[in-house]
């Protein structure tokens, strides 16, 4: 049986979220706005045109950034 | 004649590029960029902060060239990394190479800086690595593609002013390419100094941002690149050691 919820890791937080979820509804649920941003998935970028059709799996680490104040 | 800066397929007019870190607030932020007529703006990339907003609103990216940097990594692969983000969230190729060395200088790690730039420049970057005062590095730096080579002034963040300025003297005789003194400018006479020396362009941030008034201190560093740059294209005059009247030595009175 598939579970319902996964594991992930998201700029070092764990968290739970529904198995099968898209990068894009990650996105919709933490209300992160895509724009200017960069998401690596297991250290590959996930391009933006992706989003809506990358599904996340138990386990995976992703890291979004964007850019802040620096030198 | 206008006298511009040109960096790989870049051209700007003004040859001050700053930082965005550290100022008391970003409205202090968006005049001080203003008041300093750069056209080139760092920033660095980093984790969204979940929840919360960012500083894109204080940053107009139709007006400035936004440079990354990959400040904070101590690997040529966490530099790697850095700057693959940065492409995808800026969509710009420009990267602002760091790779650290140790916490308590911030000098560069040299040869993860070479490693990186390798790899960079052969997935297309334009690459501005940030270097040491070292002459034979500046110069592997560009034979490995990079389109200007970085050397600091001092540590980041020191204020120091030109700790080497033979060194700087030494890597702008050799480079072909433009060298920009980054880090370690403190007030206005450092970064004339530098320009005076001959470099093509300076990029700062604390110098600006914690100066107590960072709005005119940005000022004061935009004339000041200005007025370095128009002294080293003037030729300045040989340096003596006696005096030499400047008044006429004829007609004085008895």
């Amino acid at each position: 049986m598939t579970p319902l919820k996964i594991r992930i890791r998201i700029n070092g937080e764990g968290m739970r979220v529904e198995n099968g979820a898209t990068v894009a509804a990650l996105l919709a649920l933490l209300d992160i706005n895509a724009v200017g941003i960069a998401i690596e998935l297991n250290r590959e970028i996930v391009p933006k045109s992706q989003y809506l059709k990358t599904a996340l799996k138990d386990n995976d680490i992703l890291e979004v950034v964007r850019m802040a104040g620096g030198g | 004649m206008e006298d511009r800066l040109k960096i790989g397929k870049y051209e700007f007019s003004s040859r001050l590029m700053v930082g965005t870190g550290k100022y008391p607030t970003n409205e202090i932020m968006k005049a001080s960029l203003e008041a300093s007529g750069a056209e080139v703006v760092t920033v660095a990339i980093r984790r969204v902060e979940l929840k919360k907003g960012g500083m894109l609103d204080y940053v107009d990216a139709k007006k400035y060239t936004i440079l990354p940097n990959t400040a904070g990594c101590y690997t040529a692969d966490d530099a790697i990394r850095t700057a693959r983000l940065a492409r995808e969230a800026l969509s710009t190729e420009l990267i602002k190479l760091e790779v650290i060395g140790d916490e308590k200088t911030l000098f560069p790690d040299t040869q993860g800086l070479l490693e990186a730039a390798g790899v960079l420049v052969k997935e297309g970057f334009t690459v501005l690595p940030y270097t040491n005062d070292d002459p034979i590095t500046a110069k592997r730096l560009e034979d490995a593609g990079c389109v200007a080579v970085m050397p600091l002034a001092a540590p980041i963040g020191s204020g120091l002013g030109i700790r080497n300025p033979h060194n700087i003297r030494i890597i702008i005789e050799a480079a072909k390419v433009p060298v920009i003194v980054d880090a370690g400018v403190g007030t206005a006479s450092d970064a004339a100094i530098a320009m005076e020396l001959g470099c093509d362009g300076i990029l700062m941030n604390t110098g600006i941002a914690l100066a107590k008034d960072p709005v005119k201190m940005a000022l004061a560093m935009n004339l000041a690149v200005k007025a370095g740059r128009l002294a080293y294209n003037s030729g300045r005059m040989p340096k003596k050691m006696f005096a030499s009247a400047s008044s006429p030595a004829w007609g004085l009175i008895e």
